[in-house]
C-alpha cells in the first residue's frame, strides 16, 4: 500500500466549498431531471393560484387592475415556497442517509446545503419563468425599463435563495419526511398572506397592518411591482413610510439580515464539529 | 502522506454516548489490527451503529477516545474521513442516479478531478459487475445490486479502513453470499474491516476476531473459536421417532449431559450441552437402546455463536432482533 491517507485536497477552504457545492447541485438536479414531477410544485402550484386570485376574487378586487397587480404578488410567493420544497428535499436526503454518505467523506460540510439551494434556485427560477409567461396570458406586463425587469428577477431569485436556506435548517431540524411536509408548509401561510401578495396592506386591520408592512414578502412583492412599472391598486390608501418608499433596498437587507446570522451559526457549527 | 499507525488501524477507548436518558454506550473499548476484520455483534439496540457513528466521525461521543488510521476522531475527523470508506446500514444509494453517477458523484467528493473519478467509477462498476447495468439509473437494480453498489462508494478513495454497518441486513441469501465474497476480497487486499452485524454465522465467517456488545457494553471478546469454547461444550441433538419418547429422552439425556436438556415435541427434538463430546453421544445411545427408545437422526454440533450469545445474555440475538424491527416497523 503507498498512500496510507488520501492527500488533503488543494485550494481554500471556500473553493473547495463551491466545487464541492457544484458537484452536489449536479446531483439534485440530476434528481429533478429523472424525476420531472418534481417541477410539479414549483410550477402547477404558482399558477392555480394565479388563476383562483384572477378569476375567482379577481372580479371583486378590480378585474384586469388587480390581475396585474396580483402578478408581483405571485411572484414574491412563488420564491417563498422556495423554502418549502427545500425542507422537504433536505429532509429526503437525511431520510435515507444520503446526508450521512455526505458527512462521512471528506467534503466541505457545507457544500451540502449549498448544492441543495443552489438546485432548488434553478428549478425556483424554472417556476418564475412559467409564471411570467402565464402572467402575460392574463395581461400582467413588463411596463419599466429592461435593466429594472433584470433587477426585479434578481431580487425575487436573491429572496427565493434566501428563503431556501431558511428551509434547508428547517428540514435539518424537522428530520422525516412527514414532519418536513408540514412544517415546511405551515408557516408559508400565514407568511404569505399576512402581505401585500394578493391585498393592498392598508386594508388590513391593526396589529396584521404592521405585520404585513415590515413582512419581507410585501417588500418583494412591492419592490417587483414598482420594478415592473405594474400601477398601484387603485382606490385604495397607498402605503407609506419608508419600508414602502424603499422596497427593494428593504428587501435587499432583508436577505442580508435573514442570510448572514444562519451561515455564521452553521459555520460555527461546522467549524466546531 | 498519511500518519503511519503501528499495527492498530481503530483503536476506541472509553467511548461513552448518552441521547437524553438513554445511555446508548458505556465505556465500549475495541481494537483492529491493521489488514483485520472484526466483528462487532450484538442484536438491535446494543449500541452497534452508535459504534460505528463515533468511529465514522458522524457523531461526537460524551467520553473516550477513538484513533482510526491514525488519526483521532475527535480532534482531526477530517482526516478520518479521508482514510476510511462507509457503507451503511441503509444503502445509502442514489436511486435517481445512475451506477456510474452515483459512485463518479462519491469519488468527486474526495476530491478527485472529473477524468480520475470517471476512471475510478468504472473500475469499480467492472469489479462489483455492475457494468451492464453501470448506465442505468440504480432504482431498477435489485437488492443485491444495490449493496454492491453502496459498497462500491465505500472503497472509492481504497480506503484502508472499511466500516460495514449491516451490510447484509435485508438481502436475500444469494446476495448475501455476493457480498461476503467482496468483503473477504477485501481482506485479501489488505483492508481493515470493521464490521456489524445481527447474523452470528455471518460474523464466524467473515471475522478474524468478534467484539459482542449488549446495552452499550461489551461482553464478550476473542475469536470465534475461544467465544465457542466459553460456552463449553459441545451440544447432542437427537431425533426421536416417537413424540411420546420425549420425555424419557429428556431424563436420559439430563443423566449424560450437562445442564438441563431442552425439547420440542412438534420435531420430535431433544438436545443438552455434553463436556465429554463423542463419549456422552454413545453413552446416551447405549441408554436410550436399552429403554428400547428408537432414535431416527443424531448429531454432535460444536457450539454456534447463537449459543454463545444465548449463553451470554440469557436472550437469543436474532429473535431479539426481530422483535425489535417488528416494534420499529409499527
Amino acid at each position: 500500500m503507498t498512500a496510507l491517507t488520501l492527500a488533503p485536497p488543494q485550494g481554500s477552504a471556500i473553493a473547495r466549498t463551491l466545487r464541492d457545492g457544484g458537484v452536489v447541485t449536479w446531483r439534485n438536479l440530476m434528481n429533478v431531471r429523472r424525476n420531472p414531477e418534481l417541477l410539479l410544485g414549483a410550477t402547477i402550484q404558482p399558477i392555480m393560484f394565479v388563476l383562483l386570485f384572477a378569476y375567482v376574487f379577481g372580479g371583486s378586487f378590480g378585474g384586469g387592475a388587480y390581475r396585474e397587480f396580483l402578478m408581483g404578488g405571485i411572484f414574491a410567493q412563488t420564491v417563498a415556497f422556495n423554502s418549502a420544497f427545500t425542507t422537504i428535499g433536505m429532509a429526503n436526503d437525511l431520510q435515507k442517509g444520503v446526508i450521512d454518505r455526505f458527512r462521512s467523506l471528506p467534503m466541505s460540510r457545507m457544500a451540502v446545503l449549498l448544492g441543495r439551494t443552489t438546485a432548488d434556485l434553478a428549478v425556483n427560477s424554472l417556476g418564475l419563468l412559467v409564471m411570467s409567461l402565464c402572467g402575460l396570458v392574463v395581461g400582467w406586463r413588463i411596463r419599466g425599463s429592461f435593466t429594472d425587469a433584470v433587477l426585479a428577477f434578481v431580487v425575487l431569485l436573491l429572496f427565493g435563495f434566501v428563503m431556501s436556506w431558511i428551509g434547508a435548517f428547517v428540514g435539518l431540524l424537522s428530520g422525516k419526511v412527514e414532519v418536513a411536509q408540514s412544517a415546511g408548509f405551515i408557516w408559508m401561510f400565514p407568511v404569505t398572506f399576512i402581505s401585500s401578495v394578493f391585498v393592498v396592506q392598508t386594508t388590513l386591520p391593526g396589529p396584521l397592518r404592521t405585520f404585513a408592512e415590515w413582512n419581507p414578502v410585501t417588500a418583494v412583492a412591492d419592490s417587483v411591482r414598482g420594478l415592473f412599472g405594474n400601477p398601484p391598486l387603485p382606490g385604495f390608501e397607498r402605503p407609506d413610510g419608508w419600508v414602502a418608499d424603499n422596497a427593494t433596498l428593504y428587501a435587499i437587507l432583508c436577505c442580508i439580515a435573514i442570510f448572514a446570522p444562519l451561515a455564521v451559526a452553521k459555520y460555527r457549527k461546522v467549524a466546531s464539529k | 502522506m498519511g500518519a503511519r499507525f503501528d499495527g492498530i488501524a481503530v483503536r476506541a477507548e472509553g467511548l461513552v454516548k448518552s441521547f437524553g436518558s438513554t445511555r446508548a454506550l458505556n465505556g465500549v473499548d475495541l481494537e483492529i489490527p491493521t489488514g483485520q476484520v472484526l466483528g462487532l455483534l450484538g442484536p438491535n439496540g446494543a449500541g452497534k451503529t452508535t459504534t460505528v457513528r463515533i468511529l465514522t466521525t458522524l457523531l461526537k461521543p460524551d467520553a473516550g477516545s477513538a484513533m482510526v488510521a491514525g488519526h483521532d476522531a475527535l480532534a482531526d475527523p477530517e482526516a478520518v474521513r479521508r482514510s476510511i470508506g462507509l457503507s451503511g446500514q441503509y444503502a445509502a444509494v442514489d436511486e435517481n442516479l445512475t451506477g456510474f453517477e452515483n459512485l463518479y458523484m462519491v469519488a468527486r467528493l474526495y476530491g478527485m478531478s472529473r477524468s480520475q473519478s470517471r476512471i475510478r467509477a468504472r473500475e469499480l462498476l467492472e469489479r462489483f459487475r455492475l457494468t451492464e447495468d453501470g448506465d442505468r439509473p440504480s432504482k431498477g437494480y435489485s437488492g443485491g445490486m444495490r449493496r454492491r453498489l453502496d459498497l462500491a462508494g465505500a472503497l472509492v478513495a481504497r480506503p484502508v479502513v472499511v466500516v460495514l454497518d449491516e451490510p447484509t441486513t435485508g438481502l436475500d441469501p444469494r446476495g448475501r453470499m455476493d457480498t461476503w465474497e467482496v468483503i473477504s476480497e477485501l481482506v485479501d487486499d489488505g483492508t481493515t474491516v470493521l464490521l456489524t452485524t445481527q447474523y452470528l454465522e455471518e460474523a464466524d465467517q467473515l471475522a478474524d476476531s468478534i467484539v459482542v456488545i449488549d446495552k452499550g457494553q461489551v461482553i464478550a471478546r476473542g475469536s470465534a473459536d475461544e467465544l465457542k469454547n466459553q460456552v463449553g461444550g459441545e451440544r447432542l441433538e437427537l431425533v426421536v421417532a416417537d413424540a411420546r419418547d420425549l420425555a424419557a429422552t429428556a431424563r436420559v439425556l439430563a443423566e449424560v449431559g450437562s445442564g438441563q436438556p431442552s425439547t420440542d415435541a412438534h420435531t420430535r427434538k431433544a438436545d443438552v450441552f455434553v463436556d465429554t463430546g463423542p463419549k456422552a453421544l454413545i453413552e446416551a445411545l447405549r441408554r436410550l437402546d436399552a429403554e428400547s427408545i428408537l432414535v431416527s437422526d443424531v448429531a454432535l454440533h460444536r457450539p454456534t455463536l447463537d449459543d454463545v450469545f444465548l449463553a451470554l445474555t440469557g436472550h437469543a440475538a436474532e429473535e431479539d432482533a426481530g422483535t425489535a424491527k417488528k416494534g420499529a416497523v409499527a
